[in-house]
């Protein structure tokens, strides 16, 4: 049992107008096991707090505080916060040229396991993950993210979710640019490596509809970068019917959206 | 995500190609648009350009001639005037097995000088001022298991050195001629190639030079009927070098491979200029250069020009170059030329590509749980070894890889 702990988070980033904040004070505890979905308006600083959890250099935490079971998240870098087992899967996967899938796949399993995997069970897994993702076989020979459709990055995503089975899963709207058939093969991937219960998920959406296929334990509502309200699945189903129109009246602001995806 | 880089591809096949009878009669008559070619004002046919072995035929470049415009000419004053070799600037040691003769040709003496017409300035000083070529014969049917290796060592800056190579590959031969460049100097280096009907012959030139050396050099070979030829050039050591690989038919069915692959640092400008020309009916030719930059100041160019003539049809040709910037103040040229006279052809492509490594990527890597240095050397690494892997020498690949990781360390200060 694994817990990841984030206390009175504020965070900030560098503008061309000067220092912004995005995080005004969020506070969130994650367990293994549980699967929480952030939800709110577009530029509501979702984003942010994935990208502050893996350590993006562009966002600045000004206080506050994130542990996973007590050791301190801020204090590591990027690399030392994966192989502690945190993984962000990428709202926008970046293409890496001259790196093939398998190289990629092995040399980050190596990294995060402290050695490489054993060669023959290694292979089978990644084809077999491959397979279930209904991901082409030769893409484990071309370039990492190099030429794939929006939709195949992120089954490359979850790919590595599946692979290298972190402690906790921070999805950064894993749903954006889906057609339904993917988004049901990726909310999959996602409940198999929840389901071996080694896993803590953060799942964070703008729409209800990944909640179909991935159902959330706890439902956090983010509006302009603080959490207005929380509760169970029942939230989410509130959201769908009334949209993020009410907070955004009751915070003064103007950011409103609608909640509904678009028609596919 | 990669601001700077830019992706052009082109592909083309026949008889789909745009503006092309079925015999091609029409644009070769009216010599409209038969050249194809990005970045660069529309000039005569590569096959105009001029060749010569007299020396007073090549003026001193100012740099603005279409094949100089890359380079920093004037820093070649010593490299690009008629004078003899240095003295013992250049010590010359050849390690090969027995199953090849070795001797020298004087100018003019049969085969030397049939294939290699000098093609710029440098090229002809340097057949001008070597007085006996080297003469590398593998005889027809041997099959050498062991490269023949030739060590260039250069022993001063800025001295001036000469010389001229001649490797013929007899016919049904198979060997693998390796070429090394260290130490340093001012060298003005001709190879001439024969490959003989039905031989295979790898030659690969590897620049492992000092930081002041320059280096100009064109390669030229002749393949003939079914043969297949492979240059390789590696470029990491030197502060200039420009290499010209150029490769004709002498018969059908043959195959020519030109590959390379560069890395350079701050201040270094590497240059490597290929040219196939289809001159006969059903060869094959692929081209492939890549390179990473790093550094202010490193300054890499590739110009590939292919040219499929009238007459060669059936010919199956490509070419690409690829460029991986790691750092800013890199400068990537790349020109990849075309032009095509027959529309009877199998295929034409080409393709040139230079993105950058940037902060977006170590993320990605990172995220992972790949520590910041092996992330980047698992790109570089990786970009660079489809070419490396092309040698077909163990010992050589290792000694390559050591070298380009080396590269990647002098990076990381």
């Amino acid at each position: 049992m694994s817990t990841l702990e984030i206390k009175d988070l504020h965070v900030s980033i560098d503008t061309e107008q000067g220092t912004k904040e995005i995080l005004k004070g969020v506070s969130l505890t994650i367990r293994t096991g549980e699967t929480h979905a952030i939800m709110g308006p577009n530029g509501s600083g979702k984003s942010t707090l994935a990208s502050t959890i893996a350590g993006h250099p562009r966002y600045t935490v000004t206080s506050g505080s994130i542990t996973l079971d007590g050791e301190d998240v801020l204090e590591m870098s990027v690399d030392e916060r994966a192989r502690a087992g945190v993984f962000l899967a990428m709202q926008y996967p970046v293409e890496v040229p001259g790196v093939t899938m398998t190289n990629f796949l092995r040399t980050a399993k190596t990294a995060i396991d402290g050695q490489a995997p054993a060669l023959r069970t290694w292979t089978k897994d990644v084809k077999a993950a491959m397979e279930q993702l209904r991901i082409d076989a030769d893409f484990a020979q071309r370039n990492v993210n190099e030429g794939f459709s929006g939709g195949e990055k992120k089954r490359v995503e979850i790919l590595q979710l599946e692979l290298f089975k972190p402690k906790f899963a921070v999805l950064d709207e894993t749903d954006s640019g889906l057609d339904v058939d993917a988004l049901k093969v990726v909310s999959e991937g996602v409940n198999r490596a929840h389901a071996e219960g080694n896993m803590g998920t953060l799942l964070i959406t703008h729409y209800t509809r990944i909640l179909r296929y991935i159902k959330p334990d706890f439902v956090h509502v983010f509006v302009d970068g603080q959490v207005v309200e929380e509760g169970g699945p029942e939230l989410a189903d509130r959201l769908e019917e009334e949209g993020y129109d009410r907070y955004a009246k009751g915070a003064g602001s103007a950011v409103a959206a609608p909640v509904a995806a678009p028609a596919q | 995500m990669t601001a700077e880089a830019t992706t052009e591809k082109a592909r083309i096949g026949a008889p789909s190609i745009a503006g092309f009878t079925e015999e091609g009669e029409q644009l070769v008559a009216s010599k409209v648009d038969r050249h194809h070619s990005h970045g660069v004002q529309v000039m005569a046919s590569r096959a105009e350009r001029l060749t010569s072995h007299d020396v007073a035929d090549f003026a001193f470049p100012n740099g603005r001639e279409e094949e100089w415009r890359f380079t920093p000419v004037r820093e070649l004053a010593n490299l690009l005037s008629d004078a003899p070799t240095d003295g013992d600037v250049l010590t010359v040691s050849v390690e090969a097995p027995e199953a090849f003769v070795l001797r020298t040709l004087h100018a003019g003496e049969a085969p030397r000088g049939a294939t290699l017409v000098p093609a710029d300035r440098a090229a002809v000083v340097a057949s001008a001022n070597t007085e006996e070529a080297l003469f590398i014969q593998i005889p027809a049917n041997a099959e050498l298991d062991e490269p023949v290796r030739v060590v260039l060592t250069g022993k001063g800056a800025g001295r001036r050195s000469n010389s001229h190579h001649v490797i013929e590959a007899g016919e049904n031969s198979r060997a693998v001629v390796i070429l090394e460049h260290d130490g340093s100097a001012d060298h003005n280096g001709n190879v001439e190639v024969f490959v003989r009907g039905g031989a295979q012959l790898t030659v690969v030139s590897v620049q492992l030079w000092e930081d002041d050396a320059k280096h100009l050099a064109q390669h030229d070979a002749e393949v003939a009927k079914d043969a297949v030829y492979k240059h390789i050039a590696v470029t990491l050591g030197g502060k200039i070098i420009r290499m010209n690989s150029n490769v004709r038919f002498a018969g059908e069915g043959a195959e020519a491979e030109l590959l390379g692959l560069y890395f350079a640092d701050a201040g270094q400008h590497l240059e490597h200029r290929s040219f196939v020309d289809h001159n006969v009916a059903n060869c094959k030719s692929n081209v492939l250069y890549k390179g990473a930059l790093q550094g202010k100041g490193a300054h890499t160019v590739w110009v590939g020009d292919v040219l499929i003539q009238k007459q060669a049809e059936g010919t199956d040709s490509y070419e690409k170059n690829q460029n991986l910037v790691l750092t800013d103040g890199c400068r990537a040229d790349s020109v990849p030329n075309l032009e095509i006279e027959t529309g009877l052809i199998e295929g034409a492509g080409h393709a040139s590509a230079t993105g950058r490594f940037d902060d977006q990527h170590l993320f990605y890597l990172m995220a992972r749980g790949i520590p910041e240095d092996v992330a980047r050397r698992l790109v570089v690494r990786g970009f660079l070894n489809e070419i490396i892997q092309q040698i077909k020498v163990p010992a050589l690949e290792e000694r390559l890889t050591e070298a380009v990781e080396r590269e990647l360390a002098a990076g990381d200060n």
